[in-house]
């Protein structure tokens, strides 16, 4: 009993979870519906000259235009399909090869277990953005490279949570009689152990996604990521920066905003997740 | 000539404190359409024997000599692929110990034991599944039973599950290793009579690992017991237990209560079962013997014909 005392402050109520799942799941839905037709809403087109530079926030101009006489509203509205969809590409990839990666040397164990892990811990003890930079920096900039870039700092997190479930499925007396059964190994992990992945990865995909959405800002901030003059959160960001100081905030704070608000909304919708999937969390 | 035949088999597992001789040499043999009885104390060799036959050892255990006879092939000579296609499960299928942990929690039962018979028999999902449903009537199980999850069982009808997905391919033999640990006594019993039954009604030979003597008397045609990774004595039920002639067969025998008749009082065999990376020399059994002399702590003792098809391996007879 005093142990569940103890653990009171860290619970989270079904209320609450259910509130952050809900506001969770509420950011991300309208960042992804703005992916698909973001642009359609737009007033103006991104890369549309639209009025006379650096008008501050209007009626007319929501949000403002920068400095070449675009709408910054349009503008961030429509990067998110850059940041947004970067970032998918990048935490599906690297979902595939951690999680195969994880499957195959947490079953077979071994010599080739012990070099994956090397190979991976050698990814993860450099801090991630620093890795990225430098990936991006190596291979140019694009949406290819930051997608790659930011798939392989993210490797290693979803490598090392599947082999460790891994481990201890593969341990059961199930597992046993599978092999006593006749079954291939690829069998096993296919039908047996993955299905104990599912809950683990929704988690893992969505707090990724708001890994992946600051990294690629990141790179864009530092003129690594999507080159202009595509509408990206990071790159504007830097853009807008040489005018805060002459008192022109906006071009600055909206795109900030959208950075900030993409984070936390995967963040909230993991958070939330995990008390919905994790019996263990709930019944606390 | 027997079905299923073991000639000094050895398995050991190499750690790091040494080699532990959990199986040092044992010969049995399976006789179509018989009941085998293995007995012993835990850690005797019994499972590790059983996996050994199905070449299930994972490492640092090995398999170091001996031949495993099945109809005259020796399965320890067999690939990998070959034993994983032709030998498991489809001639030897195995009831495991502990049915709580024996099926994954995530997949329907009926989907478990459809797993075998779309593997080894080809049969489409539908198909293997319409088959999973009458077997688990064969082992008493209402058949719309199929689609629940194994948390939704009771133990005694998990182990029952494991026992219809043991006769998914109809197997030539099964082991049953200690089907019955971890149920209570009457649920213990309804398996046992189950697994007589079904052994009766399609006259499959099997080999069942106890240590439960009254199973083993009530079950078994021949019995073999195990200590420290040997078989002591091996013979039919009735005339090891009439006339047991190694003295670890009847302090086995001793140790254990009778239900009808006087109460007596159980005499516990000294000691522990030994060390098996340092067994002792010579008779195994000889620091706990009461009739151990002075050949038992330094000759191995041979395996005797005592009686009519019954076996020892002791000095003194």
């Amino acid at each position: 009993m005093r142990f569940d005392s103890a653990l009171k402050q860290f619970r989270v109520s079904p209320m609450s979870a259910q509130v952050i799942t809900i506001a969770g799941l509420v950011i991300c839905s309208v960042l992804i519906t703005l992916v698909f037709i973001g642009e359609n809403l737009a007033p103006y087109g991104p890369q549309q000259m639209v009025a006379e530079i650096l008008l501050p926030p209007s009626s007319k101009h929501l949000m403002g235009t920068d400095e070449i006489g675009r709408d910054v509203f349009s503008r961030v509205i429509s990067g998110t399909k850059w940041s947004v969809s970067v970032s998918f590409i990048a935490v599906s990839m690297s979902m595939l090869v951690g999680t195969s990666l994880g499957a195959f040397s947490g079953y077979f164990g071994g010599g080739l277990d012990r070099v994956v892990m090397v190979g991976m811990d050698a990814v993860y003890i450099f801090p991630s953005f620093v890795l990225a930079v430098l990936i991006a920096a190596v291979m140019g900039a694009g949406i290819g490279t930051s997608s790659l870039a930011v798939a392989i700092v993210m490797i290693p997190t979803f490598y090392r949570v599947i082999r460790s479930i891994t481990l201890s499925i593969k341990e059961s007396g199930f597992i046993e009689g599978e092999r006593a059964i006749g079954a291939s190994s690829r069998y096993i992990i296919v039908n047996h152990i993955a299905p104990f992945y599912l809950s683990s990865l929704f988690v893992l995909i969505s707090l990724g996604a708001a890994q992946a959405i600051l990294i690629t800002s990141g790179l864009g901030f530092l003129g690594l990521g999507i080159p202009p003059p595509n509408p990206e959160w990071g790159t504007d960001l830097a853009a807008g920066r040489m005018f805060l100081m002459e008192g022109m905030w906006w071009l600055t704070l909206f795109p900030a905003i959208m950075i900030f608000l993409a984070v936390l909304g995967f963040n909230l919708l993991s958070e939330g997740l995990d008390a919905v999937l994790n019996p263990q969390i709930r019944k606390l | 000539m027997p079905l299923l035949q073991v000639r000094d088999l050895a398995t050991y597992f190499f750690m790091k404190q040494g080699t532990v001789r959990a199986v040092d040499g044992i010969d049995l043999s399976l006789n179509s359409g018989h009941v085998l009885g293995v007995a012993g104390e835990s850690g005797s060799g019994k499972s590790t024997m059983a996996y050994s036959i199905m070449r299930l050892i994972p490492p640092p255990g090995r398999v170091i000599r001996g031949e495993v006879l099945l109809e005259g092939g020796d399965i320890l000579r067999l690939s990998d692929e070959q034993v994983r296609r032709d030998i498991r499960w489809k001639k030897i299928s195995l009831v495991f110990q502990g049915a709580m942990n024996a099926l994954n929690p995530l997949i329907t039962i009926g989907s478990q034991i459809a797993e075998p018979i779309i593997l080894h028999k080809g049969l489409g999902k539908r198909e293997a599944i319409e088959r999973a449903s009458e077997l688990l009537r064969s082992v008493g199980i209402d058949r719309r039973r199929v689609n629940n999850y194994p948390f939704e069982l009771s133990g005694g009808m998990k182990q029952r599950v494991m026992i219809a997905m043991a006769m998914a391919c109809d197997p030539e033999i099964i082991i049953a290793d200690e089907p019955t640990t971890a149920l209570d006594v009457v649920v213990a019993a309804g398996i046992m009579n189950l697994i007589k039954d079904l052994q009766t009604k399609t006259n499959l030979s099997m080999m069942l690992i106890t240590h439960d003597l009254s199973v083993i008397a009530q079950t078994c045609h021949e019995v073999a017991i195990m200590y420290a990774g040997k078989v002591v004595e091996s013979g039919s039920v009735l005339s090891v237990f009439e006339d047991a002639a190694h003295p670890y067969t009847t302090e086995l025998i001793g140790a254990f209560p009778s239900i009808r008749g006087a109460k007596k009082e159980l005499k516990a065999i000294k000691g522990n079962p030994p060390d098996l990376i340092e067994p002792p020399p010579g008779c195994r059994f000889h620091p706990r013997c009461r009739f151990a002399r002075e050949i038992c702590t330094s000759k191995e003792p041979e395996f005797n014909e005592v009686g009519n098809d019954h076996y020892a391996a002791c000095h003194l007879l």
